[in-house]
């Protein structure tokens, strides 16, 4: 008895140490704006909060966190700007290399490169934010707006994207991954999730970027084999902006118009969503389009599922390569779903064929191309119709993040 | 020609001054002094404690021209270990030492240097620190949130050049030192340590191993890493020598840039993480419109001497650490890249 209270009174002491500790560090606008959230950001403890008062903090290099469980908080994404416009050096606006972080209810404007990226972190919540840049959509802005990178449970929420020369929200080679209730608008992509494992991306919208939500897995990266993402619940309208990515970018490859677009990967759900106005494709599957080397990766879409979305108005004017050709054969307009209709790819070096286990499957209407092997040009399609099927959409558990993390992110 | 410096660095004012000061191996175990001088490193001429010694590296990084000046203090009677790949294994209580000056005029680099400041890597029982310690009237101060100073001195072409130096924050230290979650020395390899002191001499394996500061030097083969701007070594081991040292930190599958598949250290040999035929994949604007990290045999299509001509954050390569191009450097990985066979897609 007199040793489990003293074990409670222990445990109760540290409880109260930990909350005891835990400190606010509060920065305001005025000068030195740069080295004061700089040093805050270094000075901070686990278990702190930086809080950045509102204000415009006009900033000419980035800022960085490399300290577990803090707080990043401003007074509103809106009301705390993060100015960088006059940005001379970093890649990014503000880098987060450690874990357990939480970034919220900021603004950041006019990064020179990325708006807000996390490099290897196990626990990331980026919430309330907005990351935009004020002269529209331009090639010579940043590349990514929010940006995890090799990074484990991540959670994108409430944000805001405009202005990307990339994708306005991507996350890439990450496991255990909620994009929600997010808009991302003129961007070249609105949100992508690339060479990533175990993401919903739910309740998002998406609208006025060239490709509304993008799927995609590439060779020649750490981590491949893209799988499990379930596009779900989300407003898919209108991405008909004219693509303004530097060429050589993958995503500078997709057609504007393509509401949601899955390249490779492998158990892709895409249920639910409203996609409507999207002028080349409402889904777009394919396989890698380019030669790779990679002995290890698999170009294939493998077991997508296109169920119980509500498509309108989409495929009016296809921009893609063939498009208009390939919608004139099918009475002027394409069916909401097309599949390039790849299902077999060369192993490099190896005279090895392989073939997709697990195809494309639609319950609304769409055609393949039936191109057959991997790196036939889209001009030697022989577009038939998809068979409709009745899928049920079968249930696939949602994704899940520490509770930790979700609470500090309410 | 850096003989002299050398000497001077290495002696002080021959005739020896008051009271010699003494490296304080405590405080650096345990503390993030506010003051440089409070370590005991330098006294008050800058002439290096007892023990405080200079190595030089064949290929150093780039800084904007910046002078550096390399130190080591081993705790006395320990020794480095040796090691093929990466840094040496130094011992903790190692603190290595890197001044930054600048001299008035590029072309007299011996001349009236300016020093900016010192950054230590200390390594202590629970793994290694990184401080960067600027000028100040009254001596170097411990900066922790970095600091840009405006620097002018006269170029290599005898015009007036200003340089927006950048002290980098504790943050960016960690960026570049980092494999894996630890922070780890980059320069003092064996690699690049095996080249004479100031580039005379012996090996400088070779003198550390006769001074007992190093053990488990094998008998032959010693790694090597060419000397960049030394035009009598070959044009690929040049090369692979310069993006070793001011890419290969980051590009390195436990670096920060492990992401990209770029990889540039100097072990990598599969053409497509060397970037050859490579596409890009998070480069964003950076790319500037080409296809390929490096298209054997066109420098002016390959991402990678876009990035290193380039001045502008998101664009330029490294992302910090310079704020000017480094001509020779990209003049160089040029020549590598136009004499490179065209190689097929894919990466081959």
């Amino acid at each position: 008895m007199r040793e489990t209270l003293a074990a409670l009174m222990a445990a109760t002491l540290l409880a109260g140490g930990t909350t005891a500790a835990a400190r606010m560090i509060h920065v305001g606008p005025g000068d030195n704006a740069h080295e004061r959230l700089q040093t805050a950001l270094i000075e901070a403890q686990p278990g702190d909060t930086v809080h950045i008062a509102a204000g415009r903090y006009a900033l000419a290099d980035g800022l960085s966190l490399d300290v577990d469980n803090v707080t990043i908080k401003g007074d509103g994404p809106d009301r705390t700007i993060l100015d960088f416009t006059a940005q001379k050096g970093e890649g990014e606006g503000l880098l987060i290399t450690s874990d357990n972080v939480v970034v919220r209810d900021i603004g950041v404007e006019n990064p020179a490169g990325n708006g807000i990226k996390s490099k290897g972190s196990d626990g990331i919540a980026l919430v309330g934010i907005r990351v935009e840049w004020t002269g529209g959509p331009k090639s010579t802005n940043g590349a990514y707006g929010l940006y995890p990178v090799s990074s484990k449970n991540v959670l994108i929420d409430r944000t805001l994207v405009k202005g990307a020369s990339d994708a306005g929200i991507y996350v890439g080679q990450s496991q255990n991954i909620i994009v929600r209730n997010s808009r991302a608008e003129m961007n070249v992509a609105g949100i992508e999730i690339e060479n990533s494992y175990d993401a919903d991306v739910i309740g998002n919208t998406a609208t006025n970027n060239a490709g509304g939500i993008l799927v995609f897995d590439l060779p020649d990266l750490p981590q491949q084999g893209g799988r499990n993402v379930r596009v779900t619940g989300n407003q898919v309208i209108a991405n008909n902006h004219p693509n303004f990515a530097a060429p050589g970018n993958i995503v500078a490859g997709v057609p504007s118009g393509t509401g949601i677009m899955v390249m490779a990967n492998e158990q892709v759900l895409v249920s639910g969503n409203h996609v409507m106005g999207n002028n080349g494709n409402g889904v777009m599957i394919v396989a890698y389009t380019q030669a790779f080397a990679d002995k290890a990766y698999n170009p294939l879409p493998r077991g997508v599922t296109v169920a119980g979305n509500h498509f309108m108005d989409n495929g009016k004017a296809p921009a893609f390569p063939g498009g208009k050709e390939i919608a004139a054969a099918v009475g002027g307009t394409l069916p909401p779903v097309m599949w390039d209709g790849i299902t077999r790819y060369a192993v490099p070096g190896s005279g090895v064929e392989r073939a997709a286990s697990g195809g494309v499957r639609s319950d609304a209407a769409g055609i393949s191309l039936n191109l057959g092997v991997q790196g036939t040009p889209s001009s030697a399609a022989k577009p038939a119709a998809l068979p409709l099927l009745t899928i049920p959409i079968a249930p696939r558990a949602a994704i899940v993040l520490p509770a930790e993390l979700e609470a500090r992110a309410k | 020609m850096k003989r002299v410096l050398a000497a001077l660095l290495l002696i002080g004012a021959a005739p020896a001054p008051m009271a010699p000061v003494r490296v304080n191996a405590d405080l650096l175990l345990t503390t993030d002094a506010p003051r440089l001088a409070d370590y005991g490193l330098f006294d008050a001429a800058e002439t290096p404690a007892p023990g405080v010694r200079p190595y030089t590296l064949g290929t150093p990084l780039f800084s904007d021209h910046a002078e550096k000046y390399r130190f080591v203090w081993m705790p006395p009677g320990r020794r480095a270990e040796y090691r093929a790949k990466g840094a040496l294994e130094f011992p903790v209580g190692t603190v290595l030492i890197k001044r930054f000056g600048f001299p008035a005029d590029l072309r007299r680099p011996m001349d009236d240097v300016a020093m900016v400041e010192t950054r230590l890597l200390i390594h202590r029982p629970a793994g290694w620190v990184a401080l960067s310690y600027v000028e100040d009237k009254g001596g170097a101060v411990l900066k922790r949130a970095g600091k840009r100073i405006p620097i002018r001195v006269t170029g290599y072409d005898g015009q007036p050049l200003a340089i927006d130096y950048a002290v980098p924050n504790q943050n960016q230290c960690k960026q570049c030192h980092m494999t894996g979650d630890a922070i780890t020395p980059i320069g003092p390899t064996a690699g690049n340590l095996n080249h004479g002191l100031f580039g005379e001499g012996p090996s400088q394996l070779a003198v550390w191993q006769a001074g007992g500061r190093l053990a488990g030097l094998p008998a032959d083969n010693w790694p090597r890493l060419a000397r960049w701007d030394d035009p009598a070594e070959p044009l690929e081991a040049r090369a692979r020598a310069y993006l070793a040292v001011n890419c290969g930190h980051c590009h390195d599958r436990a670096g920060f840039a492990s992401n990209s598949g770029l990889y540039l250290n100097p072990e990598e040999t599969t053409p497509a993480h060397l970037g050859i035929m490579k596409r890009p994949v998070a480069a964003g604007r950076g790319s500037g419109g080409q296809m390929f990290s490096i298209l054997p045999g066109q420098p002016d299509a390959s991402i990678l001497v876009h990035r290193m001509e380039s001045n502008e954050p998101g664009i330029m390569m490294p992302q910090f650490g310079r704020s000017m191009v480094h001509k020779e450097g990209a003049a160089l990985i040029r020549q590598w890249i136009a004499a490179m066979p065209p190689a097929q897609a894919g990466g081959g």
